[in-house]
């Protein structure tokens, strides 16, 4: 695919602003990747911005820059710039954008994707990009049949003069276009004209992903191609010490092994000699500090900690005057385990370090920290290191890695073997790799007064911070809190006059790092369960009990009362079932979920059905918001179920599927999502059907049995009769 | 040399037999729809079919597979592939689509043998392929989806 190349074009991109809306167009870098220069050669493009290309055969091309790990990114961003664009939806095609400034998240400054932002922090810049692009299309196709632009519009991929009723395609009108100066100011559509926006579309990835074609991180091909596993120390912190590296290099198909920051590498022709040379390898590691680390210890440690007060996330009145005033006390402890993430795709990296510059192709979601990272490493400059964004087969913020170590190995061993490297995860390697969700230890009180109601909440909780000593401290820690360990904890939509938030740092060492939903994973479940005791210590409804407390929360309010009515809350639920109800806000969406759950008599739970409401402003594809509700409950009822990852000696217990195992097709309940409408601010979809599922299952099977469940995963001896 | 038929084509691999047959698909013919997961049978992203049966390639030594019939995701043939395909896209079933090839290959084996399965046989049979991204209601529909595309194909 060659680009129509012509000076004003480029005169625009110096320019790279456009009025007004401060829209910042970044610089076309053509024949970015092999898939894109294989197509028909004779096709030459109008790139009008870095987000947007049209082919002269009249095919457009939305260029993503937040990567596809399964959230949509590919479908929901591409309706923002072809709603705008006019464009015919079945030429639509999405691509990933290549690393530069141009493509930087427009709230964190750099390329990457994350907090489930992607399309409320687009929802500006991709409609300005389409709505360029149309208006320069517009313009050449009125230049063309000498008429008034305004005489002109756009429609489904085409430009139509209404007077005369001629039309020419996009891709005609391409070259034309491609001569003009972009407007300085464009004119968004009213949201009551949208004609994709806003309707259930189906996804543009699906073809290549049914088909074997998808190309993820693990699927890519670079000629002369070599494979490396690596051997990591077995306890976090450790070093290596000795290796005695004589077996393996004498194995068939074992070309290097190489030391490494991280370990050792056994570089070999293809998977399984890497894997059999590993297994050969005579390391001796010095295990460092962890090397006792065990979770029954640290959970006394963690309890230790939370006697004592800790850095002060929200503070109103004055809890313990409350407390003290209070008719009724209660107090508990929550526990919550450490989390693989455990995407399908088990991480990997391709990396080919030349003197004159280096290639990376990875499913990431990291592009500017991977990049700076590769040319660091290499000495080479960042402009030299391109970043081949593949999909993702998984995501859920394991592949956002602020120290970038996935990608440092893979560079570290080809500029150590001078050839193109893929390092290849195993699924051990992935389960005890570390980066997981922080465990945390909650320590929670309230008071009601003689109605039932909290006069006063006391939240502490303990866990590790992945903020701190990282580029970010500065943005999410503030006054000694880390902001991901107390968001939705701190901010408690229920009214309560007197309230503490505190946080103790739990001590560092083994990895953490944000796991879907992050800190709203352990503080939704403490918050919306402990309420859920409270309600039924005050004797009221659980439902009616928050909805109570809800005043000033119209939005918390709707939600919680859309779930209660689908759900049919108030009639009996089926016999042997319990109902429980939870609502969680995270990422400025809100979300109530009501789980109908049963017991078997050897304490096996399973949860039939989830009736999910969210309101998360306007939708862009509200298919999409209901698969992610879906997987939300999936993702977030694998955790409540199963999810512990726990350390003996230092070393991590469980190591594949059969010891962490993931919610199965026999295991899912029916999920009913439901969208409020609402014309509120956009908020996130990825992450938000995550936090309040665990809750609502604890607080059905409280219903049914009586067992409060205050530490998950849950167990089968919590839930048995006394 | 270990000699392998797979989607029809006859292929003589310089491998050592206990290479699982995984590898060999993806890595000495790039047929790189067939996916690593677990590496131990655990979640079926590995699924192919030996003689027509589904199984979890990344357990299966290739000198297992020789003088056999393996068919992989891009060899699925259209009578088997196409309801499903087609199922898939109308209910919008992949998220990530990692596992997916996998829960296709294992689905296919399922319509094969039961052309109208129930939930509990979907179930049975499903099982074994986890999909991360929680997918299962939609490959639920889609396989019941699929299995109505393929009798009206039959019965034309």
């Amino acid at each position: 695919m060659s680009a129509i190349r012509n000076l004003s074009r480029r005169g625009f991109l110096k320019a790279s602003a456009l009025a007004g809306g401060g829209l910042v167009l970044g610089v076309y870098l053509p024949q970015l990747d092999g898939r894109a220069a294989a197509a028909d050669e004779n096709v030459k493009t109008f790139a009008p911005n870095a987000f947007v290309r049209i082919g002269t055969d009249d095919s457009v091309t939305v260029l993503i820059n937040h990567s596809e790990m399964g959230q949509g990114t590919f479908t929901s961003l591409s309706l923002l710039v072809a709603e705008e664009l006019d464009a015919d939806w079945s030429k639509v095609r999405a691509e990933h954008a290549p690393v530069d400034p141009a493509y930087n998240h427009t709230g964190f400054g750099i390329q990457m994707v994350g907090g489930s932002t992607s399309t409320w922090t687009e929802w500006e810049r991709l409609r300005k990009a389409g709505a360029s692009a149309r208006a320069m299309l517009i313009a050449a196709a009125a230049e063309t049949w000498k008429v008034e632009p305004k005489s002109c519009r756009a429609e489904n991929g085409q430009v139509i003069h209404a007077d005369s009723g001629r039309k020419l395609s996009f891709g005609k009108l391409a070259e034309a276009a491609s001569r003009l100066k972009p407007p300085d100011d464009v004119t968004l559509k009213d949201p009551k004209d949208f004609k994709l926006i806003g309707k259930p579309t189906k996804r543009l990835d699906t073809p290549e992903k049914v088909n074997g074609t998808g190309v993820f991180g693990l699927d890519v091909k670079v000629p002369g191609l070599l494979v490396a596993l690596v051997a990591r120390p077995p306890v976090f912190g450790g070093k290596l010490k000795s290796v005695n590296a004589e077996r393996t290099k004498a194995a068939a198909g074992v070309r290097h092994v190489v030391e490494i920051e991280r370990g050792v590498a056994v570089v070999a022709d293809d998977f399984w000699p890497a894997k059999r040379g590993r297994e050969a390898l005579e390391i001796v590691w010095d295990e460092g500090p962890l090397a006792t680390l065990d979770s029954r210890a640290q959970r006394e440690q963690y309890a230790e900690l939370a006697k004592k007060p800790g850095a002060v996330a929200k503070k109103a009145g004055d809890v313990t005057a409350a407390m003290g005033r209070a008719a009724k006390k209660f107090e508990a402890v929550y526990e919550m385990p450490y989390l693989a993430h455990a995407p399908m795709e088990p991480l990997n990296c391709v990396a080919d370090v030349r003197p004159d510059g280096c290639d990376v192709w990875t499913g990431t979601q990291f592009q500017t920290g991977d990049r700076d990272a590769a040319a660091q490493l290499t000495g080479l400059k960042p402009e030299q290191v391109k970043v081949h964004t593949t999909l993702l087969g998984g995501g859920f913020g394991r592949r956002a890695v602020i120290d970038s170590h996935f990608v440092r190995e893979a560079v570290e061993i080809s500029k150590a073997v001078k050839a193109p490297v893929k390092v290849i995860w195993t699924r051990e390697d992935d389960i005890r790799g570390g980066y997981y969700r922080p465990a945390a230890y909650h320590a929670i009180s309230a008071g009601l007064d003689g109605a039932g109601n909290p006069v006063a909440w006391q939240h502490r909780i303990v866990c590790q911070s992945f903020i701190a000593g990282t580029p970010f401290e500065g943005f999410v820690i503030k006054d000694g809190v880390d902001e991901t360990s107390v968001e939705g904890a701190a901010d408690l939509p229920y009214a309560v006059p007197n309230l503490l938030v505190d946080w103790q740092k739990a001590p560092g060492g083994v990895p953490t790092l944000w796991w879907r939903s992050v800190g709203h994973s352990h503080n939704a479940f403490v918050v919306e369960t402990f309420l859920d005791e409270l309600a039924h210590a005050a004797g009221k409804d659980p439902y009616e009990y928050r909805r109570a407390l809800l005043g000033q929360h119209p939005r918390h309010k709707r939600t919680l009362e859309l779930a209660a009515d689908k759900a049919g809350w108030g009639k009996p639920p089926p016999e042997g079932r319990g109902r429980g109800i939870a609502l969680h806000e995270s990422f400025g969406s809100f979300v109530a979920q009501v789980a109908e759950v049963s017991v078997s008599g050897e304490g096996k739970v399973r949860v039939h059905r989830v009736v999910c409401a969210i309101d998360c402003g306007p939708t862009v594809n509200p298919d999409g918001v209901r698969a992610q509700m879906e997987g939300g409950v999936a993702f977030g009822l694998t955790a409540a179920l199963y999810g512990a990852i726990t350390f003996e000696k230092g070393r991590v217990k469980q190591r594949n599927f059969h010891d962490y195992p993931i919610l199965r097709m026999n295991e899912m309940p029916e999920v009913e999502a439901h969208i409020v409408p609402s014309t509120d601010k956009m908020g996130g979809v990825g992450e938000t059907g995550v936090p309040p599922i665990a809750p609502a299952v604890a607080n059905a099977l409280f219903a049914l049995t009586g067992k409060r469940v205050r530490r998950l995963p849950i167990r089968a001896e919590d839930l048995k009769k006394d | 040399m270990v000699k392998v038929k797979v989607n029809g084509k006859e292929h003589a691999l310089d491998v050592s037999p206990d290479t699982p047959l995984l590898w060999v698909v993806r890595e000495s013919l790039g047929l790189t729809g067939t996916k690593f997961g677990c590496g131990m049978a655990q979640c079926g992203a590995c699924t192919v079919h030996l003689d027509g049966e589904a199984v979890r390639s990344c357990v299966t030594p290739v000198a297992r597979a020789a003088g056999k019939e393996v068919t992989t995701i891009e060899g699925l043939s259209p009578e088997l592939g196409r309801p499903l395909q087609q199922a898939w896209i109308e209910e919008d079933v992949p998220q990530c689509g990692y596992c997916q090839s996998g829960q296709i290959m294992a689905a296919a084996v399922l319509l094969r043998e039961n052309p109208k399965p129930t939930d509990a046989d979907i179930d049975d049979c499903m099982a074994g392929n986890i999909c991360r991204c929680g997918t299962y209601p939609r490959i639920r529909r889609a396989i019941h989806r699929a299995a109505e595309l393929q009798a009206q194909r039959g019965g034309k």
